[in-house]
Protein backbone atom coordinates (compact mmCIF):
# COMPACT_ATOMS: atom_id res chain seq x y z
CA UNK A 1 0.00 0.00 0.00
CA UNK A 2 2.81 2.68 0.96
CA UNK A 3 4.56 1.99 -2.33
CA UNK A 4 1.14 2.27 -4.58
CA UNK A 5 1.05 5.95 -2.90
CA UNK A 6 4.52 6.11 -3.47
CA UNK A 7 3.90 5.26 -7.28
CA UNK A 8 0.99 7.59 -7.61
CA UNK A 9 0.03 10.15 -4.42
CA UNK A 10 -3.29 10.68 -6.78
CA UNK A 11 -4.54 7.38 -6.80
CA UNK A 12 -5.24 7.22 -3.54
CA UNK A 13 -6.67 10.57 -2.57
CA UNK A 14 -10.45 10.70 -3.27
CA UNK A 15 -11.98 11.82 -6.09
CA UNK A 16 -13.78 14.69 -5.29
CA UNK A 17 -10.32 16.70 -4.35
CA UNK A 18 -8.94 15.81 -7.48
CA UNK A 19 -12.41 17.15 -9.06
CA UNK A 20 -11.37 20.47 -7.17
CA UNK A 21 -7.91 20.51 -8.62
CA UNK A 22 -8.85 20.23 -11.80
CA UNK A 23 -11.72 22.81 -11.97
CA UNK A 24 -9.26 25.23 -9.56
CA UNK A 25 -6.74 24.54 -12.85
CA UNK A 26 -9.50 25.42 -15.09
CA UNK A 27 -10.74 28.55 -13.80
CA UNK A 28 -6.95 29.45 -13.72
CA UNK A 29 -6.74 28.85 -17.24
CA UNK A 30 -10.06 30.86 -18.34
CA UNK A 31 -8.49 33.46 -16.20
CA UNK A 32 -5.13 34.03 -18.17
CA UNK A 33 -6.99 36.42 -21.19
CA UNK A 34 -8.77 38.14 -18.54
CA UNK A 35 -5.22 39.05 -16.68
CA UNK A 36 -3.39 39.64 -20.00
CA UNK A 37 -6.49 42.57 -20.76
CA UNK A 38 -6.07 43.51 -16.84
CA UNK A 39 -1.89 44.34 -17.12
CA UNK A 40 -1.59 47.24 -19.79
CA UNK A 41 -4.83 48.77 -18.07
CA UNK A 42 -4.08 48.32 -14.80
CA UNK A 43 0.13 49.72 -15.26
CA UNK A 44 -1.93 52.98 -17.05
CA UNK A 45 -4.39 53.21 -14.18
CA UNK A 46 -0.86 53.26 -11.82
CA UNK A 47 0.78 55.66 -14.30
CA UNK A 48 -2.11 58.00 -14.23
CA UNK A 49 -2.14 57.51 -9.87
CA UNK A 50 1.48 58.51 -9.86
CA UNK A 51 1.08 61.47 -12.74
CA UNK A 52 -1.53 62.92 -10.67
CA UNK A 53 0.56 63.33 -7.81
CA UNK A 54 -1.11 60.75 -5.40
CA UNK A 55 0.55 58.87 -2.49
CA UNK A 56 1.57 55.39 -4.34
CA UNK A 57 -0.28 53.88 -1.46
CA UNK A 58 -3.68 55.21 -2.02
CA UNK A 59 -2.99 53.47 -6.13
CA UNK A 60 -2.20 50.08 -3.90
CA UNK A 61 -4.68 50.28 -1.50
CA UNK A 62 -7.41 50.89 -4.22
CA UNK A 63 -6.38 48.02 -6.24
CA UNK A 64 -5.77 45.67 -3.55
CA UNK A 65 -9.58 46.46 -1.51
CA UNK A 66 -12.01 48.52 -4.52
CA UNK A 67 -10.56 46.30 -7.75
CA UNK A 68 -13.37 47.99 -9.89
CA UNK A 69 -11.49 49.70 -13.06
CA UNK A 70 -13.77 52.29 -14.22
CA UNK A 71 -14.24 53.37 -10.41
CA UNK A 72 -10.57 53.40 -10.19
CA UNK A 73 -9.77 55.70 -12.74
CA UNK A 74 -12.41 58.05 -11.73
CA UNK A 75 -11.26 58.34 -8.48
CA UNK A 76 -8.17 59.00 -9.16
CA UNK A 77 -9.33 61.72 -11.01
CA UNK A 78 -11.22 63.11 -8.37
CA UNK A 79 -8.90 62.93 -5.69
CA UNK A 80 -6.12 64.64 -7.88
CA UNK A 81 -8.98 67.44 -8.12
CA UNK A 82 -9.43 67.98 -4.61
CA UNK A 83 -13.47 66.50 -4.47
CA UNK A 84 -14.46 66.05 -1.59
CA UNK A 85 -14.31 61.73 -0.09
CA UNK A 86 -18.32 61.31 0.03
CA UNK A 87 -18.78 62.84 -4.04
CA UNK A 88 -16.14 59.95 -4.36
CA UNK A 89 -18.08 57.40 -2.74
CA UNK A 90 -21.58 58.36 -4.45
CA UNK A 91 -19.97 58.36 -7.98
CA UNK A 92 -17.92 54.75 -7.06
CA UNK A 93 -21.54 53.48 -6.04
CA UNK A 94 -23.20 54.52 -9.51
CA UNK A 95 -20.16 53.75 -11.67
CA UNK A 96 -20.85 49.58 -9.77
CA UNK A 97 -24.21 49.11 -9.65
CA UNK A 98 -23.92 47.32 -12.63
CA UNK A 99 -22.50 44.59 -10.33
CA UNK A 100 -25.57 43.95 -8.93
CA UNK A 101 -26.91 42.79 -11.79
CA UNK A 102 -24.17 40.16 -12.96
CA UNK A 103 -23.77 39.10 -9.15
CA UNK A 104 -28.09 38.38 -9.33
CA UNK A 105 -27.05 36.46 -12.59
CA UNK A 106 -24.28 34.37 -11.20
CA UNK A 107 -26.71 33.32 -8.40
CA UNK A 108 -28.53 30.99 -10.72
CA UNK A 109 -25.18 29.70 -11.65
CA UNK A 110 -23.55 28.59 -7.97
CA UNK A 111 -25.17 26.37 -5.34
CA UNK A 112 -27.65 28.15 -3.43
CA UNK A 113 -26.64 26.08 -0.20
CA UNK A 114 -22.86 27.53 -0.15
CA UNK A 115 -21.89 28.89 2.83
CA UNK A 116 -21.62 32.83 3.06
CA UNK A 117 -17.91 33.05 3.76
CA UNK A 118 -17.50 31.49 0.85
CA UNK A 119 -20.04 33.48 -1.36
CA UNK A 120 -18.36 36.64 0.38
CA UNK A 121 -14.99 35.53 -1.25
CA UNK A 122 -16.66 34.90 -4.25
CA UNK A 123 -18.49 37.83 -4.56
CA UNK A 124 -15.00 40.38 -4.24
CA UNK A 125 -14.01 38.93 -7.47
CA UNK A 126 -16.73 39.94 -9.56
CA UNK A 127 -15.80 42.03 -12.21
CA UNK A 128 -17.00 42.71 -15.84
CA UNK A 129 -14.93 40.25 -16.95
CA UNK A 130 -14.72 37.70 -14.69
CA UNK A 131 -18.28 37.65 -14.62
CA UNK A 132 -18.37 37.28 -18.65
CA UNK A 133 -16.07 34.59 -18.26
CA UNK A 134 -17.67 32.55 -15.70
CA UNK A 135 -21.50 33.13 -16.87
CA UNK A 136 -20.44 32.26 -20.34
CA UNK A 137 -18.60 29.00 -19.16
CA UNK A 138 -19.47 26.09 -21.62
CA UNK A 139 -19.71 23.14 -19.74
CA UNK A 140 -21.36 23.32 -16.30
CA UNK A 141 -25.18 24.45 -15.39
CA UNK A 142 -23.70 24.88 -11.63
CA UNK A 143 -20.28 26.90 -11.47
CA UNK A 144 -17.76 25.12 -8.58
CA UNK A 145 -16.28 27.57 -6.24
CA UNK A 146 -12.61 26.10 -6.76
CA UNK A 147 -13.41 27.40 -10.64
CA UNK A 148 -14.57 30.94 -9.89
CA UNK A 149 -11.35 31.28 -7.14
CA UNK A 150 -9.05 30.26 -9.68
CA UNK A 151 -10.37 32.66 -12.27
CA UNK A 152 -10.78 35.49 -9.69
CA UNK A 153 -7.47 35.25 -8.15
CA UNK A 154 -5.45 35.20 -11.63
CA UNK A 155 -7.50 38.29 -12.74
CA UNK A 156 -6.81 40.23 -9.02
CA UNK A 157 -3.16 39.10 -9.15
CA UNK A 158 -2.75 40.93 -12.53
CA UNK A 159 -4.72 43.80 -11.75
CA UNK A 160 -2.45 44.51 -8.66
CA UNK A 161 0.80 43.10 -10.42
CA UNK A 162 -0.09 45.86 -13.33
CA UNK A 163 -0.73 48.26 -10.48
CA UNK A 164 2.40 48.01 -9.26
CA UNK A 165 4.44 48.20 -12.87
CA UNK A 166 2.49 51.79 -14.03
CA UNK A 167 3.72 52.99 -10.60
CA UNK A 168 7.15 52.09 -11.02
CA UNK A 169 7.48 52.45 -14.49
CA UNK A 170 8.36 56.19 -14.98
CA UNK A 171 8.63 56.56 -18.83
CA UNK A 172 6.31 53.80 -19.93
CA UNK A 173 5.84 51.60 -23.03
CA UNK A 174 6.27 53.13 -26.70
CA UNK A 175 2.55 54.87 -27.42
CA UNK A 176 1.42 52.69 -30.91
CA UNK A 177 2.12 49.56 -28.07
CA UNK A 178 -0.53 51.20 -25.58
CA UNK A 179 -3.01 52.68 -27.87
CA UNK A 180 -3.18 48.73 -29.26
CA UNK A 181 -3.53 47.71 -25.92
CA UNK A 182 -6.27 49.71 -25.09
CA UNK A 183 -8.49 47.39 -27.16
CA UNK A 184 -7.43 44.28 -25.61
CA UNK A 185 -10.62 44.05 -23.16
CA UNK A 186 -13.17 44.73 -26.02
CA UNK A 187 -12.19 41.83 -27.71
CA UNK A 188 -12.07 39.58 -24.83
CA UNK A 189 -15.60 40.49 -24.70
CA UNK A 190 -16.12 40.20 -28.14
CA UNK A 191 -14.35 36.27 -28.18
CA UNK A 192 -16.76 35.63 -24.99
CA UNK A 193 -20.06 37.14 -27.19
CA UNK A 194 -19.65 35.69 -30.87
CA UNK A 195 -19.53 31.82 -29.37
CA UNK A 196 -22.76 32.24 -27.43
CA UNK A 197 -24.46 34.09 -30.00
CA UNK A 198 -23.46 31.77 -32.70
CA UNK A 199 -25.60 29.29 -31.36
CA UNK A 200 -28.75 30.39 -29.85
CA UNK A 201 -30.67 32.71 -31.73
CA UNK A 202 -32.49 34.62 -28.81
CA UNK A 203 -29.29 35.57 -27.26
CA UNK A 204 -28.07 36.88 -30.76
CA UNK A 205 -31.26 39.22 -30.63
CA UNK A 206 -30.36 40.50 -27.38
CA UNK A 207 -26.96 41.34 -28.41
CA UNK A 208 -27.75 42.72 -31.39
CA UNK A 209 -30.81 44.99 -29.20
CA UNK A 210 -28.17 45.96 -26.91
CA UNK A 211 -25.67 47.49 -29.39
CA UNK A 212 -27.89 49.10 -31.38
CA UNK A 213 -29.50 50.93 -27.97
CA UNK A 214 -25.93 51.99 -27.22
CA UNK A 215 -25.00 53.34 -30.70
CA UNK A 216 -28.48 55.41 -30.02
CA UNK A 217 -26.82 56.57 -26.80
CA UNK A 218 -23.34 57.08 -28.38
CA UNK A 219 -24.95 59.05 -31.35
CA UNK A 220 -28.11 60.88 -30.71
CA UNK A 221 -27.22 64.18 -28.75
CA UNK A 222 -29.90 64.23 -26.34
CA UNK A 223 -28.90 61.32 -24.43
CA UNK A 224 -25.33 63.35 -24.22
CA UNK A 225 -25.46 63.55 -20.23
CA UNK A 226 -25.85 59.73 -19.53
CA UNK A 227 -22.35 59.11 -17.93
CA UNK A 228 -21.28 55.68 -19.75
CA UNK A 229 -22.24 53.49 -16.82
CA UNK A 230 -25.75 54.36 -16.33
CA UNK A 231 -25.83 53.72 -20.61
CA UNK A 232 -24.24 50.38 -19.90
CA UNK A 233 -27.09 49.92 -17.13
CA UNK A 234 -29.78 50.46 -19.20
CA UNK A 235 -28.86 49.13 -22.50
CA UNK A 236 -28.55 45.98 -20.93
CA UNK A 237 -31.98 46.70 -19.01
CA UNK A 238 -33.52 47.00 -22.18
CA UNK A 239 -32.25 44.11 -24.18
CA UNK A 240 -32.38 41.94 -21.36
CA UNK A 241 -35.90 42.52 -20.58
CA UNK A 242 -37.23 43.02 -24.46
CA UNK A 243 -35.71 39.19 -24.51
CA UNK A 244 -37.61 37.72 -21.86
CA UNK A 245 -40.55 39.18 -22.42
CA UNK A 246 -40.58 38.31 -26.22
CA UNK A 247 -39.20 35.13 -25.97
CA UNK A 248 -41.93 32.18 -26.65
CA UNK A 249 -41.15 29.51 -24.33
CA UNK A 250 -40.42 29.90 -20.65
CA UNK A 251 -38.74 28.34 -18.63
CA UNK A 252 -40.54 26.74 -15.30
CA UNK B 1 -9.13 67.86 6.38
CA UNK B 2 -5.48 66.11 5.89
CA UNK B 3 -4.97 64.96 2.27
CA UNK B 4 -3.93 61.54 2.95
CA UNK B 5 -6.91 60.82 5.65
CA UNK B 6 -9.13 62.03 3.40
CA UNK B 7 -8.10 59.93 0.24
CA UNK B 8 -7.66 56.92 2.64
CA UNK B 9 -11.21 57.66 3.50
CA UNK B 10 -12.85 58.12 0.03
CA UNK B 11 -10.89 54.52 -0.92
CA UNK B 12 -12.53 52.72 2.02
CA UNK B 13 -15.71 54.39 1.08
CA UNK B 14 -15.13 53.11 -2.67
CA UNK B 15 -14.28 49.46 -1.47
CA UNK B 16 -17.65 49.54 0.54
CA UNK B 17 -19.74 50.61 -2.23
CA UNK B 18 -18.32 48.68 -4.14
CA UNK B 19 -18.33 45.44 -2.48
CA UNK B 20 -22.18 45.28 -1.17
CA UNK B 21 -23.65 45.65 -4.93
CA UNK B 22 -21.41 42.49 -5.93
CA UNK B 23 -22.19 40.40 -2.11
CA UNK B 24 -25.89 40.97 -1.36
CA UNK B 25 -27.06 38.83 -4.41
CA UNK B 26 -25.18 35.88 -4.17
CA UNK B 27 -25.75 36.07 -0.37
CA UNK B 28 -28.88 35.86 -0.68
CA UNK B 29 -28.97 33.12 -3.58
CA UNK B 30 -31.60 30.62 -1.51
CA UNK B 31 -34.41 33.19 -2.22
CA UNK B 32 -32.96 34.25 -5.32
CA UNK B 33 -33.54 31.08 -7.42
CA UNK B 34 -36.17 31.93 -10.09
CA UNK B 35 -38.26 30.68 -12.75
CA UNK B 36 -39.97 31.99 -15.93
CA UNK B 37 -39.61 35.53 -17.71
CA UNK B 38 -37.19 36.66 -14.79
CA UNK B 39 -35.17 33.40 -15.32
CA UNK B 40 -34.92 34.33 -18.76
CA UNK B 41 -33.71 37.87 -18.30
CA UNK B 42 -31.04 36.72 -15.91
CA UNK B 43 -30.16 33.98 -18.76
CA UNK B 44 -29.84 36.97 -21.32
CA UNK B 45 -28.14 39.61 -19.15
CA UNK B 46 -24.62 38.25 -20.14
CA UNK B 47 -25.31 38.95 -23.88
CA UNK B 48 -26.52 42.21 -23.03
CA UNK B 49 -24.36 43.82 -20.56
CA UNK B 50 -20.80 42.29 -22.82
CA UNK B 51 -22.37 44.21 -26.32
CA UNK B 52 -23.16 46.86 -24.67
CA UNK B 53 -19.77 47.26 -23.32
CA UNK B 54 -17.95 46.23 -26.58
CA UNK B 55 -20.63 48.27 -29.39
CA UNK B 56 -19.52 51.37 -30.41
CA UNK B 57 -16.83 51.11 -27.80
CA UNK B 58 -14.75 49.15 -29.25
CA UNK B 59 -13.85 50.79 -32.61
CA UNK B 60 -12.88 53.80 -30.85
CA UNK B 61 -11.06 52.43 -28.20
CA UNK B 62 -7.52 52.78 -29.17
CA UNK B 63 -8.11 56.18 -29.85
CA UNK B 64 -8.12 55.76 -33.82
CA UNK B 65 -11.03 54.39 -35.79
CA UNK B 66 -8.99 52.38 -38.20
CA UNK B 67 -6.68 50.38 -35.49
CA UNK B 68 -9.63 49.84 -33.57
CA UNK B 69 -11.63 48.73 -36.66
CA UNK B 70 -9.23 46.81 -37.66
CA UNK B 71 -8.77 44.92 -34.07
CA UNK B 72 -12.38 44.56 -33.69
CA UNK B 73 -12.67 42.94 -37.10
CA UNK B 74 -10.08 40.67 -37.02
CA UNK B 75 -11.09 39.36 -33.53
CA UNK B 76 -14.79 39.10 -34.99
CA UNK B 77 -13.24 36.48 -37.53
CA UNK B 78 -11.31 34.59 -35.35
CA UNK B 79 -13.69 33.93 -32.38
CA UNK B 80 -16.21 33.28 -35.16
CA UNK B 81 -13.43 30.51 -36.69
CA UNK B 82 -13.83 29.49 -32.86
CA UNK B 83 -10.49 30.18 -31.93
CA UNK B 84 -9.48 30.26 -28.45
CA UNK B 85 -10.09 33.18 -26.37
CA UNK B 86 -5.97 34.22 -25.59
CA UNK B 87 -5.72 33.92 -29.77
CA UNK B 88 -8.38 36.25 -30.22
CA UNK B 89 -6.70 38.59 -28.04
CA UNK B 90 -3.82 38.98 -29.37
CA UNK B 91 -5.22 38.55 -32.81
CA UNK B 92 -7.05 41.73 -32.52
CA UNK B 93 -4.30 43.44 -30.63
CA UNK B 94 -1.99 42.73 -33.44
CA UNK B 95 -4.10 43.67 -36.00
CA UNK B 96 -4.75 46.96 -34.30
CA UNK B 97 -1.12 47.68 -33.84
CA UNK B 98 -0.18 46.59 -37.61
CA UNK B 99 -2.57 48.79 -38.71
CA UNK B 100 -1.38 51.54 -36.70
CA UNK B 101 2.36 50.59 -37.67
CA UNK B 102 0.98 50.77 -41.64
CA UNK B 103 -1.00 54.08 -41.72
Amino acid sequence: MEQTKQIDPRVSSSLPVADEEESWREGVKAGIPVAVGYLPIAITFGMLAETAGLSPWIAVAMSLIVYAGASQFVGVTMLASGAAPLAIVFTTFILNFRHFLMSSALTQKINPTLASRVKAITAFGITDETFAVASLHRSSRTLSVPYLLGLNAVAYLSWNCGTWAGLLLSSGLPELVKSSMGISLYVMFLALLVPGVKTSRPALMVAVLAALVQCAFTYIPIFAPLSSSVRVILSTLIAAGAGAWLTKEVPS
Amino acid sequence: MNTMLSAGLAVLGMAVVTYIPRLLPLLFTERFQVTGRLRLFLDYLPYAVLSALVFPAIFTSTGDAWTGTAGALAAFLLSLAGLPIIVVVFGGIGAAMLTGWLL
